[in-house]
């Protein structure tokens, strides 16, 4: 079971934390405009790689905040935490 | 049963201190500090069990908790009854009641034994072959394969004892109290760390513990005495806590590992109420040391399964810790040297060797040749090709090894013996390592996996990083733990050692046999009943996978998860396929490393915290009142009230005409109630739900929409405007949760300019809906000063109000289609505010009713129900709730998907109404609706999703979902039932009052 250490309250159990998927995949301003092939892009299209992965979590027994991660999903390192919003501090 | 198998020199067994306890309905006695394995090979018994599969007379092979046969059933047919012990790890207690498992009607005489004849038609994989076809037979097959397979039986009644868990954080954790996890523990509480030292033994040491051969010394003393002082000296640090019988099941990632202490196993019965039994440890450690030690291994030869057949270092340790013979006529078969560290430990006690059966051709070491010296026969380079003896080994049969070890040459001599101990080598314990996503390598020279990769902050030292002498195990360690702990004095000024044993093996996975190997029995999983010739039979058809081989024939798969024989499966497999070892992948070790009871998983989560559930503040009443209930999501709602015997269905025709007829009253605490507050408020509902909010006036309500980016319908309610920039909105039940976490998702996410505010308020309201044509009365009684005309008050509005001085939200809204009112009132007075409406209600028959009530009343009015009537694949177009969905809105979520390729298909599946040809005919919920019966095969166009008989309605209604359904309003369906098609008319969704008239319903 993983510490995380969440942005807002420091290290914690996993248990407290929900995964959400891949990270800095924004919400498109105007979906009207996309095409039906784009629009699926947006809504279905994830990345599952073995190795360094940029993933949302919410720490939803906690302070309910969402922030982002870089786990290194062959070994479950941990590489960074950093806030919604912020560039990831790490590649 | 002869009585000189008791050797009184071991200080670990208290003579003075005799215990009974029995075994299969007999009497025996042992001494404390005794296992059951020990008291009863001291009582002369080895045959224990019967194997899986064929039934084998089996016996006790080792001394801990690799043990694969010698498992039994404690307390059988009480409520302390547990299945699958290792009699080599009960401690003994007085009144201990221990039965053979697997065997009928008994262990010396078993039916299933027939098996073992026949075991030609029993191959590696025969389950799969014969009994997974024809599918149909399947049924009679599990019939007898369960009643003549299994091990052990559960107990029927609740567990009397107490359970918990507890977390552990601590610097340094090391995992093994053996010589190097003595050292290793010393080092680092003497220098400063918070350490926790665990071993799943009962005594501290580990086999050094009993090492008192003059063969091994550590600074010219004994081993045994040195570590004895050692012990002694560590018991006594401040920084350092010890747990005994404390088994580490589980090593996860970040150093998070599971384990289990046993706290009242040993004891008698009558000493362990109200003691915690297990506890489960959830240990967090900076530093993890693994010190496990490592197992020996057996070796794979013709009928290596007899009782009488057992590790050679168990016997060692027989011997030496129990003062226990396991045989008067022993013979070591060995393939190293370790063997004749047993030799020497039953030479001391004048117990007979008969001979010593080694693989190696050449011998060189000083214990060896002080074993010759008590003129004991060693045959060098031979090996055992066979053994004799039914319940008891009492022959074996010799050959000599050719020089490349793949076949026997010369002749055969047979040589008498009750006790067989074999030794090929050791296998360093790398489950925990493994666990913890640790990568192995395999060493060569001697044929074993050793940790490689370290995932964390950890390492191992001792024989289970793969090394085996004392010297290099006390230097190794010493060094090892230095660099991993960044300290200097290590403690320790001068470890020399002395060993008269070297390091020489002669490695033969698979020994060879003058038989061919389809007439010979070689077990590699002893447990499992896996032989040498299954493993060859799984990889001529074609399985080269580890993993594919352990399941086709089962190697590995007991309880024992292959502590013994998973090397030779893995050494046989790389020899067969000429691969080298490794290559086809080592077997995965999952925890627990040894069986965790269900107590220790649980803890204290049992009886009503097993599974929480969640009571609404006027739950007590609905208690008092006979009401039945129902799980929704973790709450208990009120189903429905039964009077004078009525049955379900009696209740709720009674309930929901009473509610149309004059007045119901609804317990709706448990709906989701999100408070939503900030300046863009109406901005966000905009965005979540598919209508238009931005003009909803202050005191109004409206029903709202929300959908998943996907289009698909998610969650409903009604949200209330409670000021300029505060709303109330309310979810479903089952969806509260769920839809605060997604609103709060894009808040935090996607449109962190919005200045909006969400926080959870279900549990402090009490909801209650009064409805039907007399509630205005009611709730006139209730709210007097409450101006409730329609003019003042109408349908779809709100107003602030107060009972008897508290506050409280009305709102003017239905969800059964009847004039209704829903009073919010601070949780803790809901049950007395409920309790005025019923006495409000008196003269009007007020009716209180329940969930299945109020699904009814809705469905009489073709609302649906997010989740019943909706499964994640229908869109509100589908729903045919068009007018909800907004056409000037630029964006809410979802919207961009209502015009996908895929969801305008106009043969989406799409909700109807249903009715029955019969009117007194009520369908299933979840039957299949097809159009044509005759087409083979039959197309499905959709299915039934609500289905009642309306009391109101006097006939059956129905909702359902069919392909094109929209278009097919009038046409005949088919419901085909097992014995009967069912006629229906697809209808409007919407049975009763179309026009809403009795909202505004006047009595
Ligand atoms: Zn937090």
């Amino acid at each position: 079971m993983f510490l995380i250490n969440c942005p807002f309250c420091g290290e914690r159990e996993q248990s407290e934390f929900k995964a959400g998927g891949e990270a800095h995949i924004v919400r498109p301003k105007q979906p009207t405009e996309l095409s039906d092939d784009e629009w699926a892009e947006y809504l279905f299209m994830r990345k599952n790689i073995k190795g360094v992965q940029f993933e949302r979590w919410n720490h939803v027994h906690g302070c309910r905040k969402w922030f982002n991660m870089v786990r290194d999903t062959s070994n479950d390192q941990i590489k960074a935490v950093y806030k919604m919003g912020e560039k990831p501090p790490v590649k | 049963m002869s009585n000189n198998l008791r050797f009184k020199t071991s200080k670990f067994i208290d003579e003075t201190y005799r215990v009974s306890f029995k075994f299969n309905n007999k009497t025996y006695f042992g001494f404390k500090g005794d296992t059951l394995a020990s008291a009863l090979l001291a009582n002369g018994i080895h045959l224990v069990g019967r194997s899986f599969k064929y039934h084998r007379p089996r016996g006790i092979m080792t001394s801990g908790s690799e043990e694969p046969n010698a498992i039994i059933q404690l307390h059988d047919n009480s409520s302390r009854t547990e299945p699958n012990v290792r009699a080599t790890e009960v401690e003994i207690y007085e009144g201990l009641v221990a039965s053979s498992q697997n065997c009928w009607p008994n262990v010396n005489f078993d039916i299933g034994g027939i098996n073992n004849l026949l075991s030609p038609i029993l191959p590696a994989g025969f389950y799969y072959k014969t009994f997974m076809w024809p599918a149909s037979f399947w049924e009679k097959y599990e019939y007898f394969i369960r009643k003549s397979a299994g091990l052990g039986k559960s107990p029927k009644v609740a567990d009397p004892d107490i359970y918990e868990h507890k977390y552990i954080h601590c610097d340094v954790l090391v995992i093994g109290a053996g010589i190097s996890g003595i050292m290793a523990a010393k080092m680092a509480a003497k220098n400063g760390f918070k350490t926790l030292l665990v071993d799943e033994k009962s005594y501290l040491g580990g086999s050094s513990i009993y090492d008192n051969s003059e063969f091994s010394k550590i600074n010219n003393q004994i081993t045994s005495s040195w570590l004895e002082k050692e012990i002694n000296e560590i018991s006594k640090l401040e920084n350092l806590e010890i747990k005994i019988r404390t088994s580490v099941a589980a090593f996860h990632g970040y150093n998070f590992l599971l384990a289990r202490e046993n706290l009242t196993d040993h004891l008698p019965i009558n000493q362990r109420e109200n003691k915690v039994r297990q506890r489960l440890l959830k240990i967090r450690a900076k530093k993890v040391i693994t010190a496990t030690g490592s197992i020996e291994r057996p070796l794979i030869f013709d009928n290596n399964d007899r009782p009488g057949i057992l590790l050679s270092s168990a016997i060692k340790k027989y011997i030496d810790l129990y003062g226990v013979a396991c045989g008067e006529n022993n013979i070591l078969f060995t393939n190293n040297d370790t063997a004749y560290e047993t030799a020497m430990s039953l030479i001391q006690r004048g117990i007979k060797i008969n001979a010593i059966i080694d693989n190696r051709e050449q011998i060189d070491s000083k214990i060896s040749y002080e074993v010759e010296k008590n003129n004991i026969e060693i045959y060098k380079g031979y090996t055992v090709v066979d053994t004799y003896g039914y319940r008891r080994i009492n022959k074996i049969s010799i050959m000599k090894l050719s020089k490349d070890g793949q076949t026997v040459i010369g002749d055969k001599t047979k040589l008498n013996c009750d006790c067989l101990g074999v030794s090929g080598g050791w296998t360093p314990a790398v489950h925990l390592f493994t666990q913890s996503g640790g990568k192995l390598k395999f060493r060569e020279e001697d044929q074993v996996f050793i940790p490689n990769v370290y995932p964390s902050d950890q390492i191992s030292v001792g024989s289970c990083n793969g090394d085996f002498g004392l010297e290099e195990i006390i230097r190794n360690t010493l060094s090892s733990i230095k660099k991993f702990l960044d300290i200097d004095n290590s403690e320790y000024k001068t470890v020399e050692t002395i060993s008269g044993l070297n390091q020489s093996k002669r490695n033969i996975w698979l020994l060879p046999s003058d038989k061919s190997i389809g007439k010979t029995k070689s077990f590699v999983d002893y447990q499992n009943d896996a032989t040498a010739k299954d493993i060859k039979l799984a990889l001529r058809e074609g399985f080269r996978s580890i993993e594919h081989v352990k399941r086709y024939t089962t190697t590995g798969m007991g309880t024992d998860q292959g502590k013994l024989g998973n090397m030779h499966a893995l050494g046989i497999i790389s020899e067969t396929a000429g691969s080298k070892m490794g290559e086809h992948g080592t077997t995965t070790f999952r925890p627990p490393y040894t069986p965790l009871t269900f107590g220790t998983i649980v803890g204290r989560n049992v009886g009503e915290f097993f599974d929480i559930f969640r009571r609404t503040p006027i739950h007590d009443w609905h208690v008092a009142n006979n009401a039945e209930f129902e799980n929704v999501g973790q709450w208990k709602r009120a189903w429905y009230y039964p009077k004078d015997n009525e049955n379900m269905h009696q209740a709720v025709q009674r309930e929901s005409k009473a509610a149309r007829d004059s007045a119901g009253i609804l317990d709706a605490s448990t709906l989701g109630k999100i408070d939503i507050q900030g300046t863009d408020a109406s901005e966000f509902l905009n965005r979540v739900y598919t209508n238009a909010w931005s003009k909803l006036a202050v005191g109004k309500c409206r029903y709202g929409l929300m959908l998943n980016e996907d289009g698909m319908v998610y969650d409903d309610g009604v949200t209330t405007r409670l000021g300029e920039n505060h709303y109330i909105m309310t979810t479903t039940t089952g969806g509260a949760a769920i839809v605060l976490g997604k609103l709060e998702d894009y808040l935090q996410t996607e449109w962190p300019e919005l200045d909006v505010y969400l926080s959870s308020v279900t549990d402090h309201y009490a909801t209650i809906s009064v409805c039907g044509p007399n509630s205005k009365k009611i709730v006139s009684k209730v709210i007097p000063d409450l101006d409730l005309s329609d003019e003042k008050f109408p349908h779809m509005s709100f107003k602030n109000a107060k009972i008897d001085n508290i506050k409280c939200r009305v709102m003017r809204i239905s969800f059964t289609g009847e004039h209704s009112y829903e009073i919010n009132i601070q949780a803790n007075f809901g049950k007395s505010v409920w309790e005025k409406c019923m006495e409000a209600g008196k003269d009007f028959n007020i009716t209180p009713y329940g969930t299945e009530t109020m699904h009814l009343l809705r469905a009489e009015k073709g609302f649906i129900i997010v989740g019943q009537d909706t499964d994640a694949t229908l869109t509100p177009i589908d729903l045919q709730m068009d007018w909800i969905v907004s056409k000037k809105k630029y964006d809410f979520i979802g919207k961009r998907s209502l015009y996908r390729s895929d969801t305008i298909r106009e043969d989406r599946k799409q909700l109807v109404g249903l009715l029955t040809e019969n009117p007194e005919e009520v369908l299933e919920e979840g039957a299949q609706i097809v159009a044509d019966i005759k087409k083979s095969p039959i197309e499905m166009l959709g299915h039934v999703t609500s289905s009642y008989y309306s009391p109101n309605l006097k006939k059956s209604i129905a909702l359902g979902v069919v392909k094109g359904g929209k278009n097919m309003l009038g046409q005949k369906l088919i419901i085909p039932m097992e014995n009967k098609n069912i006629n229906v008319t697809v209808a409007d969704p919407v049975f009763l009052d179309k026009e809403g008239e009795r909202l505004n319903v006047k009595l």
